[in-house]
């Protein structure tokens, strides 16, 4: 359970883990204000989700996370000096329970910080529901007043195989919500969505009338889902291109060979052109990502060793060894 | 589009967008847009404003730009910079996990 910056009304749950804010940026308690923003600065280039969108993406926003929550307790000297009355013989990650009505007496402002607003901070306020979070503005309608509802916007992850096939599967979304009391709670709400076939990484699904609703008599706004495609290990997708491993043995690569690839649609016959090297592409036109145009589906040649288990394997190789004289240090070529 | 109460919703690939919607969607001004194409951050296709039509991918760029603008208060050119660097980062790290999985050379079935 996390501490989430909520702002005026802001409660700490009853059981939570503690959290060192200071730890987490790096700095020491009685660190000055500016020490503090230098140290979130610092953090946030390093951490930020938009910069690290490689494979250690989901790491570095985990700790993002962190560093915002920190920094907004720490950059607001009214919950600075609220954090600190906590004490400070807490350790990272003990189970804490905060002592009754630790907040009495500190008068939140609330509206001093950007990051008072849920959607400022945290991959579940930003990343799911980016920009405005559901804030409920039913009870201000006016009888005739009519506004259509906010759209909302989600990611799912498809896999390379869905983006191939198409369908229909249940995704969880997780909407931040403000109930009575003003606290973010997260609704769970399962939504089935239906697949297109031959989506692509990065294109929207817009699924009608599913985001806000609207107040009045104005429409409900829909909800956009960004998709991101995984690709299974030794797959590579580019727009609507997939690039895959294609293991060969010495003997193919050297002779050519007809062989059979299990590729995202099914068997194919391929024919393995004679002396390929490793790294060669060997296109299979129409056969990535289905669309108009389809992708093309790309073998990436990798030569693979059989290991030398019997003696008639070594003799074969000692064979070619004599027989071949070829020698791959020397220049290109041969 | 009308919503339905069917459980199962409506869903479609949203192809192209216009202006006018890529907008509304992304809750920015049209100005503001104008500017990122401007400096080549959108790419539209079509000639004028009105024919521009945006890929939806454009909707997940936008975000981006204004996560950067806020979290690090960069200018547009910055955020510029710092989105070709980190997608050209991405793409190397990708080359890269790909090329040292090649390395330990994994027995053939």
């Amino acid at each position: 359970m996390s501490w989430s910056p909520a702002g005026p009304g802001m409660r700490l749950q009853a059981q939570m883990e503690y959290k060192d804010f200071y730890k987490a940026l790096g700095v020491g308690r009685d660190a000055t204000a500016d020490e503090i923003k230098r140290a979130y600065r610092k953090l946030v280039r390093k951490y930020h989700p938009d910069v690290n969108t490689g494979p250690d993406g989901a790491g570095a926003e985990q700790k993002f996370k962190e560093i915002g929550e920190a920094y907004d307790v720490l950059s607001d000297p009214e919950k600075r000096a609220a954090y600190d009355q906590l004490g400070a013989s807490w350790t990272e990650g003990q189970a804490f329970r905060p002592p009754p009505d630790w907040d009495a007496g500190f008068e939140f402002s609330g509206a001093g910080h950007p990051s008072d607003q849920p959607d400022q901070f945290g991959d579940l306020f930003r990343d799911l529901f980016s920009q405005r979070a559901a804030y409920d503005r039913g009870g201000q309608a006016g009888a005739r007043v009519h506004v259509p509802g906010q759209d909302h916007h989600a990611k799912i992850l498809v896999d390379l195989a869905e983006a191939y096939q198409g369908g229909s599967r249940e995704f969880s979304l997780r909407k931040p919500e403000l109930d009575a009391e003003g606290r973010i709670t997260l609704r769970e709400r399962a939504i089935r969505v239906t697949i297109p076939k031959g989506v692509r990484d990065g294109q929207h699904i817009r699924l009608a009338g599913q985001g806000a609703p609207g107040v009045g008599r104005g429409k409900p706004g829909d909800l956009y889902l960004e998709v991101a495609l995984t690709a299974p290990a030794g797959f590579r997708i580019d727009g609507r291109d997939v690039y895959m491993e294609l293991p060969l043995t010495p003997w193919e690569a050297a002779l050519g060979a007809r062989i059979s690839v299990d590729t995202p649609s099914g068997k194919v016959d391929l024919r393995v052109p004679d002396h390929v090297q490793p790294g060669k592409k060997l296109r299979l036109k129409g056969r990535g990502i289905p669309g108009r145009p389809a992708g093309d589906l790309y073998g990436v040649v990798k030569i693979v060793i059989a290991p030398v288990e019997t003696e008639k394997a070594r003799k074969l190789y000692e064979e070619m060894a004599r027989e071949t004289r070829y020698d791959p240090r020397q220049k290109a070529g041969g | 589009m009308a919503a339905r109460t069917s459980p199962d919703p409506e869903c479609e690939i949203v192809t192209t967008l216009t202006l006018v919607e890529l907008c509304r969607i992304s809750g920015t001004t049209r100005d503001w847009v104008i500017e990122l194409v401007d400096e080549g951050v959108l790419d539209p296709v079509g000639g004028g404003q009105t024919a521009w039509r945006f890929e939806s991918s454009s909707i997940t760029v936008i975000a981006r730009v204004r996560r950067l603008q806020h979290d690090l208060c960069l200018n547009i050119p910055g955020a510029a910079l710092v989105l070709s660097l980190a997608d050209e980062n991405a793409r190397l790290r990708q080359h890269l996990s790909q090329a040292a999985g090649d390395a330990p050379g994994t027995p053939d079935p």
